[in-house]
């Protein structure tokens, strides 16, 4: 059956969210950018809500009640409050979902770690700092050493929080995108904090594999592997959803900002150049939003959806990039400066066009 | 009469000038400045006093492009950098307000520190917008009062560029537009000069900014603020019913400076688009990437689309502009084609950057290269100097010659 409303449980956990977004990150945005740092209060009350915990398996002490579709509809309300905080809230996701997908069961002990007492961040390194990044053709590559394995490539957009130990490093073995679990203290493996045109409070790092040496059992999946091209489904269709998030808090600031401000004896909202403006960026917001949730709801059902996520992800990231240079120019001159929302809109949103597997369903 | 697009001897030279200036004294200290948003870029600011200022060609060397020149010059330092462009100590808008409603002594006295040798660097700014007054310029609310042989000027000003500088730095000055008869709308408004320093004009602050963070965008108090009687320019006339018949180059002859700077941000967001494509170009050749112009439609490739687009839209910005400019140079009226060009080289600039950055993928969106930079120096270009929409109403205006009364 067609049907476009969340159910009562998921509108329950939408409204909490939204409230959370809006009485304790939206606040603390615009500070967490200028001081490059995430607030580890909020991660930590956000911890409390028990959003990633939800999806993993009750073994390992989680709801069990893993859907792409709530996935998306909290991670768009997430986002509206920031996107750098909500990938942070949400990083615990980008080991501990592939983990419980596809991990060993010796892999999978480490799952109660992401649904315990604190907060845990999650590091995955699939993007790659080169022209022509393909998040299904991984440069950086694994080679078969003894019993174990030996990574060599950079990475980079790797969320990189203090707080654990592991980062889940996508590399090229046998031909194939394979991931592994690796210890952020191995030899070979160095770290530097990047500096970004957006998501400045969230702390990513460029990684260097030289000649990384990991054992057999580093190996997602074992030797059964895992599926790259359902994490990064699963990736793209979180990412629409952030960017969803994003373009719906510019267009309500910029909606907002519109029937407030005058110019020429009316609002800004009452020209049709801006009113126009405003009712594409609500138009294209929905449509988009429909797009992610078609492919969600498609992962949900066990279906294939890399077309359906690829699409979707691809409308947001042109949405994201227009609703949020909008904004800016609804804003006027206020637009260009950083006491206000939309300039920092407008440099997350742009961040879609090369953010993968930064967030997942 | 020909069309011609080949610049004159003159005008390449200056272009091969201020490009070697751009890559020499600006890109080194590009990033810098942009991190250290409220310092001031004293290599730039002292190496442009010093000799800057004193070398490169001048637009009337010879039998040259006139205006266009400046636009080629505009276009090839804000390649190198577009905030420590209008960082530059120069009259800047200040001076163009001069010159247009100036009278020769007031030319003088005003313009002529600025090329004087030694000293130290001195600015140039204007000042219109205030909190409540951008785009609808007529609508601002400080206020001039004649005082004996003195104007007495109250209000609040804000993002007047080169502002800190032009309001604190002995023999720089600012044009402050106010109103003398709040009852005659634009008919009252003027603009008057106020020197630096002057008792009642007070920096408050400058902005923090997405982009051009080295130029200084400052908000400015006007406290009973007393400038003599002759730093009016222009008439002190009002004409309630229709100011243009006052012969007075108050409120429209101000706006008419615009005609002649819109061409100048126009080339500016010009330069800034094409640092973001030259770097692009340069980039997909070093990855073997070549756009091929030829290739059958079926086999184009997005990125070539992508590229082409962007290469035509730039250049058909810049030749907007220079059209703009020549018409200047021949005296014709060229308000519709000075919004024209402002307009397209503004939306064009934006987008080209911000696809730079797309196409460049997590190397566009790192601090590492500039294209993230040039991304947020571009926007500016489509707001300040009448907003996207406003240079589309004077546009459609002209085009469907319609007064403003009847499109707003
Ligand atoms: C970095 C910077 C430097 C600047 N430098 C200077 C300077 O040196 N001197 C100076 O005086 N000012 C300067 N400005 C101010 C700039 O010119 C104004 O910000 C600009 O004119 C827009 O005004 P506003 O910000 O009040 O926007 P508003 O006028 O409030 O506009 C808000 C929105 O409404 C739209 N809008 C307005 N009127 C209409 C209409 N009639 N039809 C359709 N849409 C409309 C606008 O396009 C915009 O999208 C600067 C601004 C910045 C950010």
């Amino acid at each position: 059956m067609i049907g476009f409303d969340p159910t009562e449980e998921q509108a329950l956990i939408v409204e909490t969210v939204s409230q959370f977004a809006q009485n304790e990150i939206r606040p603390v945005a615009r500070e967490c950018d200028e001081s490059g740092k995430l607030p580890d209060s909020v991660l930590a009350q956000a911890h409390e809500l028990g959003l990633v915990a939800n999806a993993l398996p009750e073994s390992v002490g989680g709801g069990g009640e893993r859907s792409a579709v709530l996935g998306a509809l909290v991670t768009e309300e997430l986002a509206w409050g920031d996107l750098a905080i909500a990938l942070g809230i949400l990083s615990p996701a980008l080991v501990a979902l592939p983990v419980a997908e596809f991990g060993t069961d010796a892999q999978r002990e480490r799952l109660a770690h992401y649904a315990g007492e604190s907060f845990v961040p999650g590091a995955l390194a699939l993007q790659e700092p080169r022209f022509g990044s393909d998040p299904f053709r991984p440069g950086c590559s694994a080679e078969r050493d003894g019993n174990g394995f030996v990574l060599n490539g950079s990475k980079c957009q790797v969320p990189w929080m203090d707080g654990d130990d592991t980062v889940l490093v996508f590399a090229t073995l046998d031909g194939r995108g394979e991931g592994f679990l690796v210890s952020r203290a191995a030899d070979g493996l160095s770290a530097e904090r990047e500096r970004n045109l957006g998501i400045q409070a969230l702390p990513t790092a460029t990684l260097s594999l030289d000649g990384v040496r990991v054992d057999a059992d580093a190996r997602l999946g074992g030797d059964a592997g895992c599926d790259l091209s359902r994490i990064v489904t699963q990736g793209r269709v979180a990412l629409a959803a952030a960017g969803l998030g994003v373009s719906r808090a510019a267009f309500e600031v910029a909606r907002d900002y519109a029937k407030e401000r005058e110019v020429f004896g009316v609002k800004v909202a009452q020209k049709q150049a801006i009113a126009f403006k405003l009712a594409d960026m609500a138009i294209e917001i929905d449509a988009a939003r429909l797009l992610a949730w078609e492919a969600a709801a498609r992962l949900d059902a066990g279906q294939d959806a890399l077309r359906e996520a690829t699409l979707a992800y691809d409308q947001v990231r042109r949405v994201a990039l227009e609703v949020a240079d909008g904004a800016v120019q609804v804003f006027g001159g206020h637009g260009y400066i950083r006491d206000y929302l939309p300039e920092m809109h407008l440099r997350n949103a742009r961040g879609f066009a090369s953010f993968e597997a930064l967030a997942l369903v | 009469m020909t069309i011609s697009f080949e610049p004159t001897e003159a005008s390449k030279a200056a272009r091969e000038h201020y490009r070697k200036v751009a890559e020499e004294q600006m890109r080194p200290v590009s990033r810098k400045y942009d991190d250290e948003e409220h310092t001031l870029p004293k290599e730039w600011v002292d190496w442009f006093w010093q000799e800057g200022r004193h070398g490169g060609p001048r637009p009337t060397d010879g039998p040259g492009d006139g205006f266009i020149q400046v636009c080629i010059q505009a276009e090839e330092l804000c390649w190198g950098d577009a905030g420590l462009y209008l960082r530059m100590p120069t009259p800047a808008l200040g001076g163009s307000a001069v010159s247009a409603a100036g009278t020769a002594e007031q030319k003088k006295k005003f313009l002529s520190p600025f090329r004087e040798k030694g000293g130290h660097p001195i600015w140039g700014a204007m000042a219109i917008t205030e909190p409540q007054a951008g785009s609808d310029s007529a609508a601002i609310e400080t206020t001039a009062e004649l005082d004996g042989d003195e104007w007495v000027l109250n209000g609040t000003k804000i993002f007047c560029t080169a502002g800190e500088g032009a309001s604190t730095v002995e023999g720089g000055f600012v044009v402050v537009w106010a109103t003398v008869d709040k009852s005659a709308g634009r008919g009252g408004i003027k603009s008057f000069v106020v020197p630096a320093g002057t008792p009642g004009m007070e920096l408050v602050g400058t902005e923090h900014k997405l982009g051009i963070r080295a130029s200084d965008t400052a908000t400015l108090r006007l406290e009973n603020c007393r400038v003599p009687q002759d730093h009016l320019l222009g008439s002190s006339a009002v004409k309630k019913k229709d100011p243009s018949k006052t012969g007075d180059k108050g409120f429209k002859g101000a706006m008419a400076t615009f005609d002649a700077s819109r061409p100048i941000v126009a080339a500016m967001a010009v330069g800034v688009g094409r640092a973001a494509l030259d770097f692009l170009l340069e980039e997909l050749e070093r990855q073997g990437v070549r756009v091929r112009y030829d290739a059958p439609p079926a086999e184009v490739t997005a990125l070539e689309r992508d590229v082409m687009e962007m290469e035509a839209e730039l250049q058909a910005a810049r030749l907007l502009t220079w059209r703009a400019a020549w018409m200047m140079n021949h005296g014709k009226p060229n308000n519709l084609e000075a919004s024209m060009c402002k307009a397209k080289a503004g939306l064009a600039v934006t987008k080209i950057t911000q696809k730079a950055v797309e196409l460049l993928g997590p190397l566009g969106y790192s601090k590492k290269l500039m294209v993230e930079k040039w991304m947020r120096d571009a926007k500016i270009n489509d707001i300040y100097e009448g907003t996207q929409q406003i240079n589309q109403l004077i546009v459609a205006r002209r085009i469907l010659d319609y007064p403003s009364a009847m499109l707003r």
